[in-house]
């Protein structure tokens, strides 16, 4: 009945894939010695072209394929353009600032481009399964890229506390998982939504939403879920440290709302308080820590797991307005982070000389365009008007008012002034005047394909900040397809593109 | 030209933005940016005099006024326009900018492009404060002043640059996040984030009288920091210590005054009449406790922070004082302190710049040197002072009169102690820097006087103190308008409709439906003194005041 044929739903996952596939192809029929960096371009273009794909999936009506598990919405499409434009920036700049005669250059950008697979179909699914199968492949090429760089000691640390940590936190899904379906006897999310409610044991449910949002929490990294991100961000390489405090977070975050939002909607009184104490806890946490910090990423660490907070502020907001917000953030936080993880691998280089913030010291002395950049970066991160983090913030709080938590709003945004200290002593720091002791560092190279992943952050901010009405609308067009589920006839519904 | 006025705030906005653009842009060879910067800050204050060539004095409401949608949900507009109030604070910046280019011509040698790019985006975001009308857009530009003033004041202070502009970007930031809040519970409550829209609906009552308390606070704590009111002006010492001479001239003072004007009183006149007894104590105090600290600084930089607190205190106290002659003076006396300051912090900038210290027993002797720059200076402490005929006495008189006439005769005089140890101290300073022996520092190294770009700068600044000392009437009739607010018509829907009293006696223009409007006010004496609220005026003759 089904008019869109099951290969359209997954289009963008099938194009990802085929690329991994043959970049590891390639990787092994290709001579040792020859050079492996053309592979990225390679992974770069299917990137491209997954996301072009996945724009184009607006022009099907809203539905599921593949026997009800894999959907394409408005949502998932918003989602996907979001990932696959953050694994775009990654790639281009681990493509000029990987050594050129790093190891296992091929399995490197495919992992990347198989994580995104992951991420992407863990948008999409509305089967409890295959959203535990696209966490579990997201994840496992994430452990292994957080431990690529292998001959320091950080790299291998990181890996492998992610890995136990992050093992542990898709064991709680998984047993929220099972005990749902022992209540309502399906996975599928649309079912589970409708049966839910009237299931005869109710403890059960409740206990499944208790661990699935565990899990969950753990991959947004917010607090007290958050012990794992300051180590392995410091210990992964920074363009896959850029990778991982963003895409599997907005992956996880779209995976948030479809539980809360789509599954449990009428255990809100439920999962709000608790969503409420954990944002809190995310922001002040997380800030609080950050300001004690002298090591750049271990600071950006925790701030991540302060915007973590912040976002977690929209989820007070009522139905599409929350979903909205919460879509906007994390495409603003993505933009902003994505770019000062940029800006800072370009500093500090692949082999980090510089990881502390001293380090940073005259920056802008020694190289006034990066040092501008990393400033509008930090300024954006710390929600000046007129940057995609203002306007994520403004949305994220303003559901939050709106939804009458105007406690959380407050606390917010006093943190937001606290993070403002950190994020501006590494600002002002790089604004310093040199020291005259200091050594100078050596001039970072600058690629082509540098210079375009950090463009298209700082266009991205930007654009967030000065014309938000766009991404806006898609955001509400987001949130109103995850707020309308589609007929379960699969009857040809209305074009994606919901009037609100 | 009446085909400019549509554009003219927008292209007030854009021009230092392109100017910054460019600076940004071209190669940091010879004076090139200085050069640029001082293009587009000129083009700026010319385009500023445009205002007042063709603003209508006798008209309420606002002016130039330009309307577009920004974005579409929430409803955000790009939405400017002047009136009274604004329209000289508009034209003060404009004029305060190619003056901080000139005093940064020598003092700033290193990364010229950024500290110019970044003053001009100081000056776009400022202009933005003044004019903006749609509460949200007034945010963005309020907390973008912010960033360039904290990164320069990181790049180029004296000693400890990064420690003062985290104190002054923190201070200033954290209370705008209550602000935030209490704009984003207004728009959830009103769904509108035009300012005569939201004036009107908390002035209708519509409103929880109790919520609006928290939000009228809110803007309170705000305002008061930037400003700064007594307790809360930790971060000024500092930044006025590292600031460059051409950002200390514009860090305190007008935004916050301003917003308090218009935000504050004009948009929770209720709330503020229930706050305004606390606001005048304090402010009572910031006039006395800025004044006696000032006596006791040993750098002059220092000594000109503490100066600010206690002449921006009493400007507070006119502000609270809730009275239409006070807001007035109010605005007459933020005009004045601007230029005055202004012209202060120039000659200031240019003896440490030749001196290299502002130490102030450093100095000594200095008239016979340099006897243009003490010329200057001495005006200007006159004017600081409030000598008659100078551009301070008119604001300080007019403040201090109605405040001893319809507010509180106490505070006036306690006020006026303020103002009488102002002309102590500053005297003191001219007596140390420029009179008495000439000291080593001053013996040991020869300067030149003010070279031509400093006089150039310096003489309007003379001239205007002069003028604005003479001619008062030429400014207070605009900022009257401004003052005397909104059309009647609001006023009459609010009268008629038979609120309780606190919202009738609240708002400030229910009286001033009422009042004559009269296209211009003759003079300073016709200016009622009346308590704003009380339902009668009380017209003062002052003896003073004729001549």
């Amino acid at each position: 009945m089904n008019p869109v044929p099951g290969i359209y739903r997954i289009l963008p996952e099938a194009i990802l894939t085929l690329t991994g596939v043959a970049i590891m192809l390639v990787d092994a029929s290709l001579p040792p010695n020859l050079s492996r960096r053309y592979l990225g371009f390679l992974a770069a273009i299917g990137t491209t072209i997954a996301l072009w794909a996945s724009v184009g999936q607006l022009a099907f009506p809203q539905g599921t394929g593949f026997f009800g598990t894999v959907e394409t919405s408005a949502f998932t499409v918003f989602f996907h353009v979001l990932i696959c434009g953050i694994v775009l920036v990654a790639l281009l700049l681990s493509l000029d600032t990987l050594p050129e005669h790093s190891h296992h250059q091929g399995e490197y950008y495919a992992l990347i481009v198989f994580g995104a697979v992951g991420m992407c179909l863990l948008t999409s699914a509305v089967e409890l399964l295959v959203v535990f199968i696209a966490l579990e492949i997201s994840s496992i090429s994430t452990y292994i890229l957080a431990g690529y760089r292998k001959q320091t000691g950080r790299g291998p640390e990181a890996a492998i506390k992610y890995f136990l940590l992050g093992s542990f936190a898709t064991a709680f899904l998984l047993y929220g998982i099972a005990l749902i379906f022992g209540a309502t006897g399906t996975t599928e999310i649309y079912q589970i939504a409708q049966l839910a409610p009237i299931a005869q044991n109710q403890p059960l449910v409740l206990a499944a939403m208790a661990l699935m949002l565990v899990g969950i929490l753990f991959k947004v990294s917010a607090a007290p879920f958050h012990v794992w991100t300051p180590d392995v961000y410091e210990g992964a390489p920074t363009p896959v440290a850029a990778l991982l405090s963003t895409a599997p977070k907005a992956a996880a975050f779209a995976l948030l709302l479809r539980v809360v939002y789509e599954i449990f909607p009428h255990l809100r009184s439920l999962w709000a308080p608790l969503l409420w104490v954990v944002a809190v806890l995310s922001m002040t946490v997380g800030n609080l820590a950050a300001l004690r910090q002298q090591n750049v990423k271990r600071m950006l660490a925790y701030s991540a797991i302060a915007h973590a907070g912040y976002l977690l502020a929209a989820f007070a907001g009522i139905g599409s307005i929350g979903i909205a917000a919460a879509a906007f953030y994390t495409a603003a936080y993505a933009a902003m982070n994505v770019g000062v993880f940029a800006v800072i691998t370009l500093i500090a280089g692949y082999d980090e000389q510089l990881s502390l913030i001293d380090d940073f010291r005259g920056l802008i002395y020694r190289s006034p365009i990066l040092g501008s950049l990393l400033i509008f970066f930090l300024i954006s991160l710390i929600g000046i008007p007129f940057t995609g983090g203002f306007f994520g913030k403004f949305y994220s709080f303003s559901a939050a008012v709106d939804g009458g938590a105007i406690a959380l709003a407050i606390i917010g945004l006093l943190n937001s002034g606290l993070a403002a200290a950190y994020y501006l002593r590494l600002a002002l720091v790089a604004a310093e005047r040199p020291s005259a002791e200091q050594a100078a560092p050596p001039k970072p190279h600058v690629g082509p394909a540098v210079i375009a992943a950090i463009s298209l952050a700082v266009l991205t901010t930007l654009v967030l900040g000065i014309v938000p009405g766009a991404v806006l609308h898609a955001a509400q067009s987001a949130a109103h397809t995850l707020q309308v589920p589609p007929q379960p006839s699969e009857a040809p519904g209305a074009p994606l593109q919901s009037p609100q | 030209m009446r085909a400019f006025d549509p554009i003219i705030l927008t292209l007030i906005l854009l021009v230092p933005l392109a100017g910054a653009v460019l600076v940004a842009l071209l190669p940091d060879r010879d004076k090139l940016p200085n050069w640029i910067a001082l293009g587009a800050t000129l083009v700026t204050f010319l385009l500023t005099l445009h205002l007042p060539a063709h603003f209508v004095a006798g008209q309420s409401g606002f002016q130039f006024e330009v309307k577009l949608p920004w974005i579409e949900s929430p409803a955000i507009f790009y939405h400017v326009g002047i009136d009274g109030l604004s329209l000289w604070l508009v034209v003060l910046v404009g004029l305060l900018a190619p003056i901080g280019v000139v005093a940064s011509w020598n003092a700033i040698q290193t990364r010229r492009k950024v500290f110019y790019s970044l003053f001009l985006v100081q000056q776009t975001a400022m202009v933005g404060v003044f004019v903006s009308l749609d509460l949200m857009l007034y945010y963005g530009f309020w907390e973008l002043s912010l960033v360039p003033m904290a990164i320069l004041i990181a790049m180029y202070g004296r000693k400890e640059g990064s420690k003062a502009a985290l104190k002054f970007f923190l201070f200033t930031f954290i209370p705008s996040a209550p602000l935030l809040v209490a704009i984003l519970w207004l728009y959830a409550r009103t769904h509108t984030f035009n300012f005569s829209e939201l004036q009107y609906q908390a002035a209708s009552g519509v409103l929880p009288a109790g919520a609006l308390f928290w939000v009228a606070l809110a803007f309170l704590f705000a305002f008061a920091v930037k400003v700064p009111v007594f307790p809360l002006h930790g971060w000024l010492a500092d930044t006025y210590n590292e600031a460059p001479v051409a950002l200390a001239m514009v860090v305190a003072g007008k935004l916050g005054l301003y917003s308090m004007l218009r935000f504050h009183v004009g948009l929770f006149p209720a709330q503020a009449r229930a706050m305004a007894p606390i606001l005048i104590v304090l402010a009572v105090i910031g006039v006395l406790y800025g004044a006696c600290l000032a006596l006791v600084q040993r750098d002059f930089w220092r000594l000109m922070a503490f100066a600010a607190l206690s002449h921006l205190s009493l400007i507070v106290l006119a502000i609270y004082g809730l009275t239409l002659t006070g807001w007035s003076g109010a605005v007459y006396q933020i005009l004045s302190h601007g230029v005055v300051d202004g012209a202060l912090f120039l000659l200031l900038g240019a003896l440490e710049l030749r001196y290299a210290t502002s130490a102030i027993a450093s100095y000594g002797g200095l008239a016979a040197k340099l006897p243009q720059a003490a010329t200057c200076f001495v005006i200007a402490t006159l004017a600081m002072i409030g000598l008659p005929m100078l551009s301070g006495f008119i604001g300080e008189f007019v403040i201090l009169s109605s405040t001893f006439t319809a507010v509180s005769r106490s505070a006036a005089i306690a006020a006026a102690l303020g103002v009488i140890l102002g002309a102590v101290y500053m005297l003191s300073l001219v007596q140390r820097l420029f009179y008495g022996p000439e000291s080593a520092l001053t013996h040991s190294n020869p300067h030149g006087d003010l070279h031509d770009g400093e006089l150039a700068v310096l003489t309007p600044l003379v001239v205007l103190m002069l003028v604005m000392g003479i001619a008062p009437s030429l400014w207070l009739n605009t900022i009257q308008t401004g003052v005397h607010p909104p059309p009647p018509i609001k006023s009459t829907v609010i009268l008629s409709g038979g609120r309780r009293a606190t919202a009738a006696e609240g708002p400030a223009f229910v009286l001033s439906g009422a009042q004559p409007q009269t296209s211009r006010a003759p003079s300073l004496r016709l200016l009622s003194a009346a308590r704003v609220g009380d339902h009668e005026s009380q017209p003062t003759t002052t003896p003073e005041a004729q001549r």
